[in-house]
């Protein structure tokens, strides 16, 4: 009898697809469907200057201006050279090399990870990639999505292809129903305070289990956006009905009977029963509980019922420097209630909780209330900031005395100068609470968009769950 | 690309955890162009006042790490964001070398790209080089080749992906080896559109804007 071909995962099926050729010391190029360019990509297009090297596929790039884009002028016109240098210099490559633009002035403009999904570019299946961190978000439709740094940006432009390592496969079960008040970035964060935030490193990580299953296209591209916070190199979820039912009818999805023949490409996509994992982990979601980051790293995470740890209760004394040294860059003091941390503003925006559904779950908080502090909603693209403003969120967020401005990475990162004061402290749905990262001297604490919502509300960590009795 | 054999160098130790690569380089730093040397932008925040002096407690200002080419720092060095511009800051600073018990992966494949060695030793191993330069060790070897650091009586092997460590040794470059592969290239692309009709994009129309 003929031996039964090996069960692969849907990684495995993913990488399999692409390799053009493997060399002997096991790098494989891989051919890459979809390139995505920011302004930041400028280092890369310089490369190419330098070789005199034109884009080998201009069909497959796509150039989105997000992360230097202003968000509070009029006609986005931006006074700083630097800045508008940035994202000019972005539409001019994307212009002498004949790629896809979506630049500051186009209605589809938004965060690239934002704007992927939204027109069907980005699909189950593909091998994407992005000079930038969070492509790893694009794994939530099932594709093999991660980030690049700048030669290799180049590599891609000239070639369409990678040479890559096939990293080791991890799988994230979460079997439950999420609790009333928490989402998919409590999700998120559970996972990394639980494996770390090198947890993931080398392996390509794959989300499964009911509580995964029951999230939709918004959720699933949040868990994703965060899989690098671990050090995964990719995140991914297997496609399923409810990818499909997003994607149908997106404007550079397959139409008509192609989206349909496509539709059962996708769907075969999922692993085979059986397929081996280098790496388990899994949490049972009836366990979550609203999460807020307290120190420097997406690892400091903690319920927001937790207090603050005590670096003389660490178990080694190089984690004991660390948590040191987050306290003092915080402000904070050990043992200090996680809600009685007060608040200097918030941020509602970036690739990971700017999507609609994360506006709806901030407003659901906010309606009616006001806020504390000031702060900032910047939606993830301006399609999201149209429909928002169709379902009237904007007024919710006006009326609550939050600021509603246009989208971008924004005060995310900080690069267009939407910055947090320094010494200030943000509450945030952001990604990262590096040190600097909102600004210098900015003290960053990442939650859910509800949670951000309950913050500005209390004008401290507020636990979102008793403010949201008796709402939808 | 310069090929990495040995390195005989001062090192200097950076004893924090997750130093992600908005620290290495703040974002506010990278609409400049290369050329202008990125050296200076190194971990700046952490080096320098508000007024650009150099704070007393700077780890790589201090004068007898002058000319470190070697740096030791803890796990999950270079973590975050994908900016390569974290690399050119410490290749435009001067360090060809980082040795860590573990690093981002976009950082690590970025350092080889540009020369820079990432090298995982174990944590306790990093420990021991901290101690031994906080007590006023300053030179050591970083010998490739072997995959070895000496440091004073210290000896120990570093782990690197075998192909990255050709890459460095050689001072090679991917882009020249994938051109000499441009015909299997395009025969898979040929194939992959027959067999995947609905990953191609349609050529560029008026729709693109
Ligand atoms: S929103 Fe933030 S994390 Fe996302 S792409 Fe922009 S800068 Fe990066």
């Amino acid at each position: 009898m003929a031996e039964a071909p090996p069960r692969r995962t849907l990684f495995d099926k993913l990488w399999d697809a692409h390799v053009v050729l493997t060399r002997e010391d096991g790098q494989s190029l891989l051919w890459i469907d979809r390139h995505f360019f920011h302004e930041g990509s400028h280092h890369a297009f310089a490369q190419l200057r330098a070789r005199g090297a034109k884009v080998a596929r201009p069909a497959l790039n796509i150039g989105v201006a997000d992360h230097y884009v202003p968000t509070r002028t009029p006609q986005r016109s931006i006074a700083d050279s630097g800045i508008a240098g940035m994202v000019q210099g972005l539409e001019a490559n994307a212009r002498a090399h004949g790629t896809r633009l979506y630049g500051l002035h186009d209605p589809r403009q938004g965060i690239v990870h934002v704007v992927g999904p939204e027109q069907g570019l980005t699909l189950p299946g593909l091998t994407i990639v992005c000079g930038d961190s969070h492509t790893s978000t694009h794994g939530a439709f099932g594709a093999l999505a991660f980030g690049i740094g700048a030669s290799e940006v180049a590599h891609v432009l000239m070639t369409q292809t990678l040479w890559q390592r096939k990293p080791k496969r991890m799988r994230v079960t979460v079997e439950g129903t999420l609790p009333a008040g928490t989402g998919a970035k409590d999700l998120a964060l559970a996972i990394i305070a639980r494996i770390g935030a090198d947890g993931a490193q080398g392996h390509a990580v794959e989300y499964t289990g009911s509580a995964v299953r029951g999230l939709s296209m918004e959720g699933r591209l949040t868990l994703c956006n965060m899989a690098i916070e671990s050090g995964a190199r990719c995140g991914m979820v297997a496609p399923d009905a409810t990818t499909v039912g997003f994607l149908r009818g997106r404007p550079l999805a397959p139409q008509g009977a192609a989206f349909e023949q496509a539709a059962e490409a996708w769907l075969a996509l999922p692993g085979d029963a059986g397929a081996e994992f280098d790496r388990e982990v899994s949490l049972q979601a009836g366990e979550i509980a609203p999460i807020v980051t307290w120190g420097v790293s997406p690892e400091d995470a903690l319920p927001v019922t937790a207090a603050i740890p005590d670096p003389d209760r660490a178990n080694d004394p190089s984690r004991a420097a660390q948590i040191r040294d987050a306290l003092d860059y915080m402000g904070l003091r050990p043992g200090q209630r996680l809600e009685e941390v007060p608040i200097d503003r918030v941020f509602i925006g970036s690739c990971t909780n700017s999507r609609i559904e994360d506006l709806r779950a901030a407003a659901a908080v906010l309606a009616g209330r006001k806020a504390r502090v000031p702060g900032l909603v910047s939606p993830g693209s301006s399609l999201v900031k149209r429909q928002a403003e169709q379902e009237g969120l904007d007024r919710i967020f006006r009326e609550a005395g939050l600021e509603w401005v246009e989208s971008g990475c924004s005060m995310c990162v900080g690069m267009n100068g939407d910055l947090v004061p320094a010494g200030e402290r943000c509450a945030s749905t952001t990604n990262r609470n590096f040190k600097g990262r909102q600004g210098k001297g900015a003290r960053t604490h990442l939650m859910s968009p509800a949670m951000v919502a309950a913050a500005a509300l209390a004008g401290h960590i507020a636990d979102v769950r008793p403010m949201l009795e008796g709402r939808s | 690309m310069q090929p990495f054999t040995t390195l005989a160098a001062p090192a200097c130790p950076l004893p924090l955890a997750n130093v992600d690569t908005d620290q290495l380089i703040p974002a506010r730093f990278m609409k400049r162009p290369r050329s202008e040397g990125y050296g200076r932008f190194l971990l700046h925040d952490l080096r320098f006042t508000e007024d650009g002096t150099v704070r007393p407690d700077s780890p790589l200002d201090r004068p007898e790490r002058a000319g470190a080419r070697v740096l030791v720092a803890r796990r999950n060095f270079g973590s975050g964001s994908s900016r390569e511009a974290a690399v050119y800051a410490l290749v435009d600073a001067g360090f060809r070398c980082v040795l860590a018990p573990s690093f981002g992966d976009i950082f690590a494949s970025n350092a080889v790209n540009n020369g820079l060695l990432p090298a995982r030793l174990e944590e306790r191993e990093i420990e021991q080089l901290l101690a031994w330069l906080e007590q006023g060790g300053r030179d050591l070897t970083v010998d490739l080749e072997a995959c070895a650091v000496r440091a004073g009586n210290h000896r120990f092997g570093f782990a690197i992906d075998p192909v990255w460590r050709t890459k460095l040794l050689n001072g090679w470059n991917d882009l020249d080896l994938t051109l000499s592969h441009a015909e299997a290239i395009a025969a898979f692309a040929e194939a992959d559109a027959r067999r995947r009709p609905w990953a191609g994009l349609p050529p560029l129309g008026p729709e693109a804007g």
